[in-house]
């Protein structure tokens, strides 16, 4: 039987009168990719926040690789890897100084080269972190995360700021570390990364978890209601469930070419908005 | 990746630990900590010039300027210029590689998220406070051995040879440098960013420097102001410095007549403990605005 990598329970976190999380249910499977989506503010980074033992919770029962972040010790901090959401430090080191660092702190660390190798960093590994871009900053971020070959990996919306080229290569190296059976748990707000990356994602809303599935159910759910949009004077939009029988009456009707006939199915940024969306 | 990894065994800590090495002990950690703090010193090239260079530059100037001409400090037969300043100057490099290389360099990791990373790693948090302290106690040595050896060597400054004297100077060396450490890493909670840091911290020490008759000679400042400096420890070191370089006669240009070892001693251990409590209790990890 499998223990689940992350399992959080009736979990709660209040700031003053401000309910950050509100009674949030988790439950990440070993080896898989989770990814929380949500908003800002929705309490994604409080809840990761949590589970990686930086935050002490109000309320709820939390267990991170089998343990209670809030009391555990050196040796589970060695188990988890965490990609924070932004770091500009040791801008005078190299890329391959601070990774050899980073590895003397764990027991059994991978070895600094094939990680440096691995996030595609090879030819930056003498380079001063200061004179990195912004994606090879990210990366060598991922670096520090991995070396120490971790059993749970923390992302927190690794690819804010990213030009399209570089949250490409971003992803295709986050799905390698899948292959390496590394859990991970990923919070963003692209819901074109959590359908890239994800085998499962929760849709968090003030505090909440308002859907969990996988990516494309999540989609699929929604894309039985259909949009058929015409023109009859002015635009004409009706939803339906069964747009085929819809556009076959208006043919028909207008005998023959429908004028500026559209049939639209929601998108699962869409779905994500719809989902999100009612809180504004 | 080559590395391939069976899945991990859940809800066994102590199985998954024991299949692993085990954690690396913290004196080992310490020591990685202590190296990687002075290759980041040294690369940061204004951080070398403004709290490493900077005292042993203020004594080849002032040394320079002041010192032609044979010119003496105090009665017949006088203490020649650059012997009576390189105390002054110790000190001050003793606070400057402790206290302002802590206070700023905290400030400036903690806001840049470094502070935040390393809380998230298996490194204990006491192997971070003994590299700071290794790496500050590191700068400060060498520091010393070159301020002393240039007044000696380019300003003719005569150094004490009885062994007492050396004896005083280690005790002062590295209570003045464990205070100003402790009193650094406390303080750099105080600044709101890591940049408004160096403005904060700046000031402070130079008005220090000022009123602890660091630049001038400490009997001529207004009596207030001696005063004022004895609730700070950069006063007491200078003082403790001036009885290590200064003959015995010129103990008659402190404000007390004597050298007062009780009292510094005192002072420095008051700072150290305080430092240490209020450090231990109000350290942040984060950002003040990361919650």
């Amino acid at each position: 039987m499998n223990t689940p990598a992350v399992l959080v329970q009736d979990l709660h976190k209040h700031y003053g009168d401000k309910h950050a999380v509100d009674g949030l249910d988790l439950r990440v499977e070993q080896g898989e990719i989770f990814a929380v989506l949500g908003p800002n503010g929705a309490g994604k980074t409080t809840t990761v926040e949590i589970l990686e033992g930086y935050r002490k919770r109000d309320r709820g029962t939390v267990q991170v690789l089998g343990e209670d972040p809030q009391h555990a010790g050196r040796l589970w901090r060695s188990r988890i890897g965490i990609v924070l959401q932004s770091a500009d430090d040791h801008a005078e080191l190299t890329v391959s100084e601070m990774v050899r660092h980073h590895a003397a702190f764990y027991p059994g660390a991978r070895d600094a080269d094939e990680v440096i190798d691995a996030v595609g960093l090879a030819d930056k590994a003498r380079t001063r972190t200061r004179a990195l871009s912004g994606g090879q900053r990210r990366r060598l971020d991922v670096a520090l995360g991995i070396i120490g070959n971790p059993s749970l990996l923390f992302l927190d919306e690794p690819t804010t700021g990213f030009d399209p080229e570089a949250r490409r290569s971003f992803w295709s190296l986050i799905s390698s570390l899948r292959e390496d059976g590394t859990t991970i748990l990923l919070t963003t707000h692209y819901m074109d990364e959590a359908e890239q990356l994800a085998d499962r994602c929760a849709v968090v809303r003030d505090g909440r978890v308002v859907a969990l599935d996988a990516p494309s159910a999540l989609g699929a759910r929604a894309q039985k209601q259909a949009t058929v949009t015409w023109h009859d004077g002015g635009p004409r939009e009706q939803r339906t469930s069964r747009p085929t029988d819809l556009v076959a009456e208006l043919a028909a009707r207008y005998g023959g070419e429908v004028p500026g006939l559209e049939v639209h199915r929601p998108t699962l940024e869409d779905v994500y908005l719809e989902l999100v969306g009612e809180v504004a | 990746m080559s590395t391939t990894i069976a899945p991990v065994e859940v809800g066994t800590g102590s199985l998954a630990g024991s299949a692993r090495r085990a954690l690396p002990s913290t004196p080992a950690l310490a020591l990685a900590r202590t190296r990687i703090e002075l290759r980041q010193f040294f690369r940061e090239r204004m951080a070398v010039i403004f709290i490493f260079a900077y005292p042993i530059l203020m004594l080849a100037i002032f040394a320079t300027v002041f010192g032609q001409d044979g010119t003496t400090v105090g009665p017949e037969p006088g203490i020649p210029f650059a012997q009576y300043f390189l105390p002054g100057m110790v000190a001050t490099g003793i606070l400057l590689s402790s206290f302002q290389n802590l206070a700023m360099g905290i400030a400036v990791e903690r806001d840049e998220g470094g502070l935040k990373r390393l809380r998230g790693t298996p490194m204990p948090a006491s192997a971070y406070f003994l590299g700071k302290v290794g790496s500050v106690l590191v700068t400060s040595l060498i520091q010393m051995v070159l301020l002393i050896g240039i007044a000696a060597l380019a300003f003719g400054v005569d150094l004490p040879t009885e062994a007492s004297r050396w004896v005083t100077f280690a005790w002062v060396f590295v209570l003045g440098t464990a205070a100003g450490a402790v009193c650094g890493v406390a303080f750099s909670s105080v600044p709101r960013s890591g940049r408004s840091a160096s403005a904060i911290v700046t000031p402070i020490v130079l008005v220090l420097q000022f009123i602890s008759g660091v630049f001038f000679q400490f009997d001529q400042l207004p009596s207030w102001m001696q005063t004022l400096s004895g609730l700070f420890p950069l006063r007491w070191m200078a003082q403790g410095m001036r009885s290590v370089f200064l003959p015995d006669w010129a103990m008659q240009l402190e404000p007390s007549g004597a050298w007062q070892h009780g009292t510094t001693a005192a002072v420095l251990g008051a700072y150290l403990v305080i430092g240490l409590v209020v450090g231990v209790r109000t350290f942040r990890w984060r950002r003040r605005d990361d919650g």
